[in-house]
């Protein structure tokens, strides 16, 4: 009888099988929140999406929505840049933990960023590094050459500019070729995550941000220790880097992905270097004291790393 | 005319006029401008004729209530709601000149030169108020420049404690000395300007707001406290 087939339990096949055989019934997926489910991502099968918006999950609902609405106003209206500061104060202070305690194999744009790039961290921790750099090579410097007798303290006000200049092309250009290569690589292979131009610039600015516990630990005179901090500072802050941009060069030809990956440490590690060279004097190496200018006009001076 | 006087008997006034019509070819006469010397509220900012003393006067009062202001910063919206820009200028000017004459060796390895303390305390207070309004405030521009540059005076103060103090000499104890009082007054700038700008930022961002002008009164304590004379 039917009633009796009815009654009888059933073997509930694969979701995907079901699925298949009937594209268009309704299905519910348990996730843990913590997985972000994001919408750029193509990774994710399209079943997942269905789900996200059945379920409707306030993550991905208002990510959705606020994709849609945000940015929609004209570039030249206030409210536009508005959008670029959308971000409560335990928002950036989660970005900055995350950048200073990369778990491996998580993606900080993924996990952090979500598509609500911000411009605030990225400004302020280029300027707080600036500063920092200037102060602390300024300290290091007072406290290095502090017994010499021909030793007379200048502020070295001159150097901010440079750090200024340094950091801020660092933090805006590299992201700005990076961005225009990655696109390149999009057109020719087609990659399953890209990334937009600000979200690159977050990422940067964020990663930056361990460089400022590691410049003011620089005032210690030691060179071992200073090399210590440096490989340590930059493990962290190019892991980030790393984990961030290789989902987005893997698919391509291995040797342009290495490459790229590899440009993207390099210059991590020569801002790194550079600042600890040009701010910091030599802390063992006996050199006249800094720019005493000889009667005739001439400076003399001498630095070596 | 007879009916413009009020009706003395208690009657209406015009009451025998009613079925009167005004023809057009009566001619109308009389002043029909409205007399000037109406207490409108208009008059009272009328400021033209009063003698240059007054004018100066009352800005000068302006200023110097807002200095006050600064000094014993409680929440009140003076300094917000008249804004202007004369303290900061002239608080910019003097620390900008008490500034100069430090080590200036070499252009490379001096302190600051005029036109950098310059340009550093107006272009970071932009920035900041950019930065507060991009974030949300509802302070104007100018009213958050003007709180920004008013709490420079404790800097500007110790500016001048510093140089006395180096007029007595540049040792350790001078230093100690100095230091003190630059902490001191950079605590008292951050937390009076705090004071007046915070309550205008939404609630859950007045740390993203706080935290960059911390950073301006640093710089600007750093560059007091690292000033050495020649």
């Amino acid at each position: 009888m039917a009633a009796v087939d009815d009654l009888k339990f059933q073997e509930f096949d694969d979701a995907a099988n079901l699925l298949a055989a009937n594209p268009d019934a309704t299905t519910i997926s348990i996730d843990e929140p913590e997985i972000p489910k994001n919408q750029h991502s193509r990774l994710q099968e399209p079943r997942r999406e269905e789900d996200d918006e059945l379920l409707g999950t306030d993550d991905s609902d208002k990510t959705e929505l606020l994709a849609g609405q945000k940015k929609s106003a004209p570039f030249w209206t206030f409210e536009y840049y508005q959008t670029f500061f959308d971000v409560d104060t335990y928002q950036v202070l989660d970005r900055i933990k995350g950048s200073v305690f990369p778990v491996p194999g998580k993606n900080f744009v993924r996990l952090y960023i979500r598509s609500n790039p911000d411009l605030y961290g990225p400004f302020w921790i280029c300027a707080t590094l600036v500063f920092t750099i200037a102060v602390s090579g300024n300290l290091s410097n007072f406290f290095i050459h502090l017994g010499k007798p021909t030793y007379h303290y200048v502020p070295q006000f001159r150097k901010v500019s440079i750090a200024a200049t340094a950091i801020y092309a660092y933090a805006w250009l590299v992201p700005l070729a990076l961005w225009g290569f990655l696109m390149w690589r999009n057109s020719k292979v087609m990659n399953i995550v890209s990334y937009s131009f600000l979200e690159i610039v977050c990422v940067y600015g964020y990663s930056l941000f361990v460089y400022i516990p590691t410049a003011i630990l620089w005032i210690i005179p030691e060179k071992v220790v200073r090399w210590v901090l440096m490989i340590f500072s930059l493990c962290l802050s190019g892991s980030v880097l790393v984990m961030t941009f290789w989902p987005a060069v893997r698919d391509d030809n291995r040797r342009i992905a290495l490459a790229t990956i590899g440009t993207v440490v390099l210059l991590h590690a020569l801002l790194a270097v550079g600042c600890l060279a040009y701010f910091f004097d030599a802390p063992e190496l006996d050199f006249p004291a800094p720019i005493i200018p000889a009667r005739n006009g001439t400076t003399v001076v001498t630095k070596s790393l | 005319m007879a009916a413009s006087e009020g009706g003395v008997d208690g009657g209406p006034l015009f009451a025998g006029l009613a079925d009167v019509s005004i023809s057009g070819d009566i001619p109308v006469e009389g002043e029909i401008t409205v007399p000037v010397g109406s207490r409108s509220p208009d008059e009272d900012y009328s400021t033209l004729d009063e003698p240059v003393k007054d004018t100066i006067m009352r800005d000068l009062k302006a200023v110097g209530k807002k200095f006050v202001h600064v000094m014993y910063p409680k929440k009140s919206s003076a300094l917000l709601r008249d804004w202007d820009l004369w303290g900061p200028l002239v608080l910019c000017v003097s620390l900008a000149l008490m500034l100069q004459g430090g080590s200036a060796d070499s252009k490379d390895d001096g302190g600051p030169q005029f036109a950098e303390v310059f340009v550093i305390i107006w272009f970071g207070a932009v920035v900041i108020t950019l930065n507060s309004k991009l974030l949300g405030g509802t302070i104007s521009f100018f009213q958050s420049l003007c709180v920004l540059g008013y709490c420079i005076m404790p800097l500007t103060v110790a500016m001048l404690v510093c140089r006395l103090v180096l007029l007595a000499g540049s040792g350790t104890i001078s230093f100690i000395i100095r230091l003190i009082v630059v902490v001191a007054m950079f605590g008292w700038s951050t937390l009076a300007s705090t004071a007046f700008l915070a309550d205008s930022q939404p609630p859950n961002r007045k740390g993203l707001v706080v935290y960059p002008i911390f950073l301006f009164y640093f710089v600007i304590s750093w560059m007091i406290l690292t000033f050495t004379p020649q």
